[in-house]
């Protein structure tokens, strides 16, 4: 009874659709954690990810295990995050809304061939820390690999430890302060420009992280452009949560996994992307601040 | 004690303050009058380092501050509370606090303590959000944001903006009994002249960024002149 149940259709696509979703929820945490603090989209945030898996993986691989090497792209990553803050997006505050737009389009065309032309654009398969075969009950599969099993609990890791870290650590309350505040910040003694450094850190850390559980899906593998559709998808979560929303980035982007996981199971495949896109459009039409925001706290 | 010599500020081509010198002594309130527009707002934001000044010095005892940022100022002991309070509305009360008490030495919750026993409403309401509470306790929880900290200097920014006259009177005698308490340096800003000529020891009128009066709180509050053209004090 029980076991027709989960190997059942539908809970094929939910479970398919979560571990899909909580790869889209944690690109769209990436975004709202830069969003929130320095008020810019970061359309390069797929690409510097990249890059960081390419550190982390193509350069090292040789020597290194998966988790060692895991940590070299995390740490990557929140290098570049904090170099990108303080060389590239730091004299885009406060500039027309079209600046930091078109720098962060060309940063991301710039990286994805700077990539190509070092690691070229045939991809690279990564080690699979755990098994891609799913689950099986009285000899049916569950929709769900220890691969897939791995995705999700990291992702709920993550999510646990940003939300810890902004909710009751002092850093987290300045973090906070200086997205909101950032004037009245400085006058209690925040030092706001490391802040802003910090939270483009942070996203970047949650980025690589992204990147690594994306590439080392055995379908998807590591090239220049592996993150372009997780973005996409990642970007569209954002986008329907309200940038301004951790939880609202993190939920729409599991509902949206799985919904589009129904599309392409009832309907058909090429429909997954206009569905989504029909989904921002009338949710950017309903509510233009996004699900999750109270609108009167947007600023824009 | 904070010392202020021949302090001009420019936004552009507007000049805001044109050589304005007073100090503002240890212990005592100095309140800074004047009509909307006279620069009062700017002298704070100038002492505290978020508008650099044009030409002349600002000292706390006896320490330069100009070119400092403000989160250096601030550690340094002077406490500002902005116009319009700066409450973290979506803070809880605690959150605010705990962000003021950020640079205090000690224990928070001594530190809070202290506080919650001064201002006992935010004790009451500590788990709330900062936007429920009224316009006199969110300037309640913006001095105890400021006090927190510990700080030899309180800037204050028109406390009694949008209070009620009976609010504006219990804020006034807490600010009067904390300089006492506390050996503060106060310098408060405020349109309403009448409430801050009552706690001040002395008083400095501005118009259009000059000083055109510095005495102390009794004369300027006696001088018929004074009272009418710049302070708007007509019977």
């Amino acid at each position: 009874m029980m076991d027709t149940f989960l190997t059942s259709r539908n809970v094929a696509d939910v479970l398919g659709g979560l571990t899909n979703g909580v790869i889209y929820s944690l690109v769209a945490l990436s975004l709202v954690l830069v969003w929130r603090s320095t008020r810019i989209l970061n359309f390069a945030q797929g690409a510097m990810a990249m890059i960081a898996t390419y550190i982390g993986f193509a350069v090292l691989a040789p020597t290194t295990n998966y988790w060692v090497s895991m940590g070299i792209a995390i740490l990557a990553g929140m290098v570049l995050g904090g170099l990108t803050e303080r060389v590239l997006v730091r004299g885009l505050y406060g500039k027309p809304e079209i600046n930091p737009i078109v720098a962060m389009v060309g940063f991301l065309l710039v990286l994805e061939s700077v990539a190509a032309a070092i690691w070229s654009t045939s991809s690279r398969g990564l080690p699979t820390p755990f098994s891609i075969v799913d689950y099986q009950l009285a000899h049916k599969p569950v929709a769900l690999s220890p691969f897939a099993l791995y995705e999700i609990v990291t992702a709920l890791v993550v999510m646990v430890f940003i939300a810890l870290l902004f909710q009751y650590t002092k850093v987290g309350l300045q973090l906070r302060a200086a997205a909101l505040a950032p004037e009245v910040s400085r006058l209690l003694g925040v030092r706001v420009g490391r802040m802003l450094t910090l939270g483009w850190i942070l996203s970047t850390a949650v980025g690589s992280i992204t990147a690594v559980l994306v590439a080392s899906n055995y379908f998807t593998g590591l090239t220049p452009t592996s993150m372009d559709g997780v973005f996409a998808f990642g970007f569209i979560a954002a986008a329907i949560g309200g940038l301004d929303s951790p939880v609202g980035a993190l939920v729409s982007g599991v509902a949206l996994g799985i919904i589009l996981q129904f599309v392409g199971d009832y309907l058909n495949s090429n429909a997954i992307i206009l569905v989504a896109l029909g989904m921002l459009v009338v949710s950017l039409m309903a509510r233009p601040n996004g699900v999750f925001t109270r609108s009167a706290q947007r600023r824009v | 004690m904070i010392d202020v010599r021949e302090l001009s500020v420019a936004y552009g081509a507007v000049q805001a303050l044109r050589s304005v010198s007073f100090e503002a002594r240890t212990g005592e309130i100095t309140a800074v009058l004047g009509a909307n527009g006279a620069g009062k707002t700017t002298l704070l934001r100038t002492i505290s380092g978020l508008v650099p000044s044009q030409a002349g010095t600002v000292t706390m005892d006896g320490r330069a501050l100009g070119g400092m940022k403000p989160e250096d100022i601030v550690r340094l002991g002077v406490g500002h509370v902005p116009e319009g309070r700066g409450v973290i509305a979506e803070f809880t009360v605690e959150e605010n606090l705990r962000l003021g008490a950020m640079i205090a030495k000690g224990s928070l919750s001594d530190a809070l303590a202290e506080q919650y026993e001064r201002f006992p409403v935010l004790g009451e309401r500590r788990k709330q959000h900062a936007a429920t509470l009224s316009g006199g306790e969110r300037q309640m929880l913006a001095m105890a944001r400021a006090m927190i900290a510990a700080p030899s200097v309180l800037l204050l920014d028109e406390p009694s903006l949008g209070l009620a006259p009976m609010v504006t009177a219990q804020l006034m005698h807490v600010i009067h009994d904390l300089c006492a308490l506390k050996d503060l340096t106060v310098i408060l800003v405020e349109q309403n002249a009448k409430s801050a000529l009552r706690i001040a020891d002395r008083a400095v009128v501005l118009y259009l960024g000059t000083v055109v009066a510095n005495d102390t709180a009794a004369a300027v509050g006696a001088d018929e002149k004074l009272r009418q053209y710049y302070l708007g004090l007509v019977e």
